[in-house]
């Protein structure tokens, strides 16, 4: 707004509304987070640490301190922008997403909510309530890394990814999402696939990234090429695998 | 007798800090006037085109709108700029002068010329009627590579075939010799882009016609305040006496604020008499990428002659130099290229030649280092690339090659930007090499710790440049020096100020000349009214000339003081000191007088005066140094490199530097450190990107990526005096140093901690970055 | 037009601002609040960085109207007079941590808050807490310099 890109002639401030702020943390498997929570409440809302590693770890890369007092993750999901962090977490975490119109509400399965660039299924008439998201469970390890050009940039790539372990120490269950490798958020289904079932490996990583590398479709900028965007997929990839599962190892 | 130093050379704190600090000082937007309107400019948004129509009807009769404006408005005021800078007097050179104009007539020639003006009653309003504005504009095919710039058929000037700005031919010694019996020969392609200067303040100004007095006062964000004042009478009919320019606190300016004249510069005082009322107009950041002048790139295709033991022979260089849409300042910027790429070596001969060229992109103008870093980037390449080939060790090939200190004054032969012969006033470059070498701890890196490092997989890497850096060039400034009744000591000079501590560095000189604190040392920079005559804060010469003139009027009160204080005692001035605001008799207990009641003596309201004497307790005197002051220096880092994703962190920074006589270590110290940082942003961060249509891809400062306090090192600094013997202080300029070998230490350094020398991959560009450097050792292998 | 209730400083101030006016234009312009400075305007460079409700914002982002209600405090509140600095002022004095100053105040009222809430921070975390403010003069040393002398002097 402040270059004159956009012109809304109404603008309403949801600021006020302080039921739509806060985290719900339920005695149950997943929580809730209201759109109104800012980033600044979930760094320092102790659930966070607890249950949602994956964005605990993110929060830092977001901006800076001043956007993180003002900024909403109801805010940033809805307005879908697919170099930023958050959608490409509440997808990796499969998290869903409650719409409320006049009308009545509805829950949207992230999935399905971001649509492409700037684009979300959430109809002219509805506003984001909140979202819901998976608590980590046991024997699960989590990893989110970017390369952006300094802190607090919109990353050249992002990946986050949750490991989660079976009574042999394989991998039951792997999630890998990326930001900014695509129109939207990417969820890197076969990479994540290829891990079932299988030891988290130096060769199964390798082909894990490789596949990644081959799921996303990143649009190059300036600051990067696609080329290298990919190439960065490839190696984040790696290491926050690596890192995800040697936590997975490392939790009860 | 001896002026006791105890303030000259002491890091005392700042006068102006607590204005600051508290938020009121006054910054050109601060500026608020009874009746005032707000401009807003529209601009271009095409790089070249034919004018064809510009419909302002619209916007004229929005509500709020006062008046707006286009080129065929001004009348016989539209006129292009003058040239600030004329060519230097060399042999051959070829110039054409072709320079902006207040609002486009006929043609645009870069995104962001303005075509029009809106007046109104707020900026938001003003803003709103620029949508009104309806432009017909026939585009023109852009002109962006420098190199098809010289072949194609487009042409940023009709008349200006090949858009060559100029042409110039230096040289010294004869290099085709030197080349016949070089044992060795070494030639590259070097490409260095600097970037924009980006203060936090961007521009502005306010302009207010006072009918009543017949008298224009401008605030502005100048660094050159009183050639806006005489610039601005002359377009205006006005005298100069007419005229008050103000340059009160500015955001910082590094250069592009000394631009004259800026369109708005030309058009926001014309209107503000037109329409008897003040008129202000603030630069937002969008119109800053465009509408302030930038530095950019220059292409180098250059060779290095050097005898069996690296031994340099001689240099040639040809470059091209994106001068932008018009060339305003003339050739400060290549020409300071093409003579500080000879750095503190010797080159026995060197044949450069440049041409500068006009581009459809927004003007290029000196931006803290104007230039110098291109041509430091050049010599300290081939530096490295002749070490790599010679199998000399890199600092060992530096340290052969270096003026030895009994070569001073040291002559290069060719024409610097003063129009002098590029002379090194004095200089002791070995010293400054060995303190930088042990602050880094080179030979322990190289011999044991890299090693190791490399051992554990981890990739870090040692960078050494050396540079040399032509300031404090005149032609001269001025100030004045005067006790006040209340004991206090004004000193006034019509240099500008924008973060360089004169307050508080001036202030200094002053009161070790009359013994008064610093802190009742009231500076005024940056006011036509308080100083008349000046040049302005540029291309580090505030403290050698603007300080000098500062220590010879503060000499003359001081005589003043004496003569006056002898008077009053009846005593010989040899039986006097100043100390404390006071004048004493030497051994006399109670026989002293405070410096504010001698100035009342010297001002009296009855009584014969003397023929001869002047009233006051005040002195006003100038000083030009023949020519400039040559500081050098040296930094050195120790980089890692992530392999794979080519993000760097900088383990250690190292800066000795030599810049004569040093006023205030901690103002010093500042300058160096902001210096370095926006070498940092250059070698590494920031880039002006282009695309084929003349377009700016990031005009915005999440895309210009300036340093954060993450990206910029902590630095080691340390000094070595050299004093300049074209000055009595003894000072050299210190505000570029920073800034200046950034650039060729990155490059070496990440190429040491990559290993890149023994993959054949050389970083003969600025700006480096991720994605490039993805390329270059990744991709196109 | 909105009717707005704001306290700045602890001045209550009541006034009728037009929905798009910004709030670091209406500190600016409105109340002459100068101080609080406008670097960039899309929330990047931080200068117009005051405190809300106890928390640093970006002034630029932020419409007037939003602050109906709430608290402000900018650097105008910070020290008692120019004799009696805030110790974070003192600091950045002593230690040579401004050059023009356009950038210091967003600066002040950032590390304010940082410091209020690590009383005493390392090097890393200065510098973090310090990277949504662009200062393009002073290559931020003497900044962190000053901000651990001020961490030192306000904890005693």
């Amino acid at each position: 707004m402040n270059f004159r890109l956009t012109q809304p002639a109404i603008l309403i401030d949801i600021n006020p509304l302080n039921e739509l702020a806060g985290v719900n943390n339920g005695a149950g498997e997943r929580l809730r987070v209201g759109a109104l929570t800012r980033y600044r409440n979930l760094e320092r809302d102790p659930a966070t640490a607890q249950h949602l590693p994956l964005i605990a770890e993110a929060l830092p890369h977001i901006a800076h301190p001043q956007i993180r007092n003002r900024g909403t993750i109801g805010g940033n999901l809805a307005h879908a922008d697919p170099a930023s962090e958050m959608p490409a977490i509440v997808l990796t975490l499969g998290g869903r997403l409650r719409a409320q119109s006049a009308k009545g509400e509805r829950w949207i399965d992230a999935a399905d909510f971001f649509v492409g660039a700037l684009t979300t299924a959430l109809e002219p008439d509805e506003m984001l309530m909140e979202v819901e998201l998976p608590k980590a469970p046991p024997r699960s390890g989590a990893c989110f890394m970017e390369m952006s050009r300094r802190r607090g940039d919109f990353a050249i790539i992002g990946v986050a990814c949750t490991v989660r372990l079976d009574d042999h120490g394989r991998c039951a269950e792997a999630r890998i999402g990326l930001c900014n490798a695509g129109d939207g958020p990417v969820f890197a289904t076969q990479a994540a696939r290829s891990l079932a079932g299988r030891a988290i490996g130096k060769n199964e990583i390798a082909e894990a990234a490789k596949l990644v590398q081959s799921e996303i479709d990143p649009g190059g900028s300036i600051h990067a090429s696609k080329e290298f965007q990919r190439h960065l997929a490839g190696v984040l990839t790696m290491r926050a695998l690596t890192k995800a599962g040697e936590r997975a190892r490392g939790s009860a | 007798m001896n002026v006791a130093t105890r303030n000259f050379g002491a890091p005392i704190r700042r006068n102006e800090d607590p204005r600051l600090l508290c938020g009121q000082a006054l910054f050109v937007d601060d500026v608020e006037l009874p009746g005032m309107l707000y401009a807003a400019f529209l601009r271009s948004n095409v790089a070249h085109a034919r004018i064809r129509s510009i419909d302002v009807a619209a916007a004229r009769a929005r509500d709020g709108v006062v008046a707006v404006y286009t080129a065929e408005d001004l009348g016989a005021y539209w006129a292009p700029g003058p040239l600030l800078v004329p060519p230097p007097p060399i042999e051959g050179i070829t110039f054409n002068q072709r320079t902006q104009v207040p609002l486009a007539k006929h043609k645009v020639r870069h995104v962001g010329e303005p075509l029009a003006v809106v007046l109104a009653q707020s900026r938001y309003l003003a803003e709103d009627a620029l949508n009104d504005i309806a432009v017909e504009l026939d585009p023109l095919p852009a002109v962006v590579d420098l190199e098809k710039a010289l072949t194609g058929d487009a042409r940023v000037h009709d008349d200006v075939r090949g858009n060559i700005a100029a042409r110039v031919r230096q040289s010294r010694g004869d290099y085709a010799a030197a080349r016949s019996r070089a044992k060795h020969v070494i030639a590259r392609r070097f490409l260095y882009d600097h970037g924009a200067s980006q203060p936090i303040e961007t521009r502005g100004i306010v302009a207010n016609w006072d009918a009543r007095a017949n008298q224009l006062t401008i605030w502005d964000t100048t660094q050159a305040p009183v050639f806006l004042r005489n610039g601005l009478a002359g377009m205006l009919g006005l005298s100069e006496r007419q005229v008050r320019v103000i340059a009160p606190f500015v955001g910082g300016g590094f250069g592009p604020k000394i631009m004259l004249f800026y369109p708005e510069e030309v058009v926001i005082p014309w209107a503000a008499r037109r329409h008897n009322r003040p008129i202000k107009w603030i630069e937002d950041r969008l119109e800053h990428f465009f509408a302030t002048t930038h530095e950019r790139g220059q292409t180098h295709d250059a060779e290095i002659a050097l005898d069996a033991d690296g031994r340099i022979l001689g240099v040639k260089d040809v470059f091209l130099h994106d001068t932008g849409a018009y060339n305003p300042y003339g050739l400060t910027v290549p020409i300071n290229s093409q003579c500080t790429l000879l750095g503190p070596y010797v080159i026995p001969s060197y044949d450069s030649t440049f041409t500068a060229v006009f581009t459809t992109k927004p003007i290029v103008t000196p931006y803290r280092g104007a230039g110098r870093q291109h041509g430091v980037f050049v010599i300290e390449r081939l530096m490295d690339v002749a070490a790599h080939e010679l199998k000399i060790d890199r600092v060992e090939i530096r340290r052969r090659n270096l003026i030895p200190p009994d070569a001073f004054p040291y002559n290069n032969e060719i024409i610097y930007q003063d129009f002098a012969p590029l002379a090194y006033d004095s200089g002791n470059y070995e010293p400054i090499l060995d303190k930088a070498l042990k602050m880094i701890g080179y030979e322990t890196f190289i011999a044991e710790e890299q090693k190791k490092l490399r051992a554990q997989g981890r990739h870090v890497g040692v960078g050494v440049a050396c540079y040399v850096e032509g300031t404090g060039i005149g032609p001269y400034e001025g100030a004045k020096v005067q006790v006040q009744a209340n004991g206090k000591v004004s000193v006034a000079t019509g240099i500008g100020t924008q973060g360089q501590g004169h307050f508080t560095s001036f202030a200094q000189i002053v009161a070790d000349q009359l013994g008064v604190d610093v802190p009742d040392i009231d500076v005024v920079t940056g006011d036509t009214d308080q100083f008349y005559w000046g040049a302005g804060t540029f291309a580090s010469r505030g403290a050698v000339v603007a300080g000098n003139a500062v220590n010879e009027a503060a000499k003359a009160v001081r005589q003043k003081i004496l003569k006056l204080a002898a008077e009053h005692f009846e005593c010989a001035e040899e039986d006097l000191e100043i100390g404390n605001g006071e004048v004493s008799v030497v051994g006399v207990p109670g026989q002293a007088i405070k410096l504010g009641a001698l100035a009342l003596k010297a001002n009296p309201m009855r009584g014969a005066v003397k023929p001869g004497t002047e009233p006051g307790l005040e002195s006003t005197q100038y000083f030009g140094p023949p020519s400039g002051a040559t500081a050098s220096g040296v930094h050195a880092m120790i980089v890692e490199v992530d392999p794979q994703t080519f993000t760097l962190d900088v383990l250690k920074y190292v800066v000795v530097h030599d810049c004569g006589t040093v006023i205030n270590p901690l103002i010093l110290a500042g300058q160096i450190h902001g210096g370095v940082a926006q070498g940092v942003g250059n070698a590494f961060y920031e880039q002006l990107v282009f695309d084929d249509d003349g377009q700016l891809l990031n005009a915005s400062l999440a895309d210009y990526l300036l340093p954060t306090a993450l990206e910029v090192p902590h630095m080691d600094i340390a000094h070595t005096v050299t004093v300049s013997p074209l000055n009595p202080l003894g000072i050299k300029g210190a505000g570029e140093a920073g800034a200046i070998p950034v650039g060729p230490l990155f490059a070496q350094a990440i190429e040491d901690a990559l290993g890149l020398r023994d993959r054949n991959v050389e970083l003969n560009e600025i700006p480096l970055s991720p994605g490039r450097l993805f390329e270059l050792t990744v991709k196109l292998r | 037009m909105h009717p707005i209730t704001v306290t700045v400083n602890g001045t209550k101030y009541e006034r009728q601002v037009e929905d798009r006016l910004l709030l670091s234009d209406f500190l600016r312009h409105d109340l002459l609040l100068a101080g609080t400075h406008v670097g960039c305007e899309h929330g990047v460079c931080g200068a117009c960085t005051v405190i809300f409700d106890g928390a640093p914002v970006r002034s630029c982002l932020m419409f007037a109207a939003q602050t109906d209600g709430h608290r402000i405090e900018t650097v105008e509140g910070l020290a008692v007079d120019r004799d009696h600095l805030h110790p974070l002022q003192q600091a950045m004095r002593d230690c040579h941590g401004l050059q023009c100053g356009y950038c210091t105040p967003g600066i002040l009222m950032t590390m304010k808050v940082f410091l209020e809430e690590t009383p005493n921070p390392d090097e890393a975390q200065i510098r973090e807490a310090l990277s949504g403010n662009l200062c393009r003069c002073t290559g931020y040393q003497h900044i962190v310099e000053a901000v651990k002398l001020a961490a030192e002097r306000m904890r005693k």
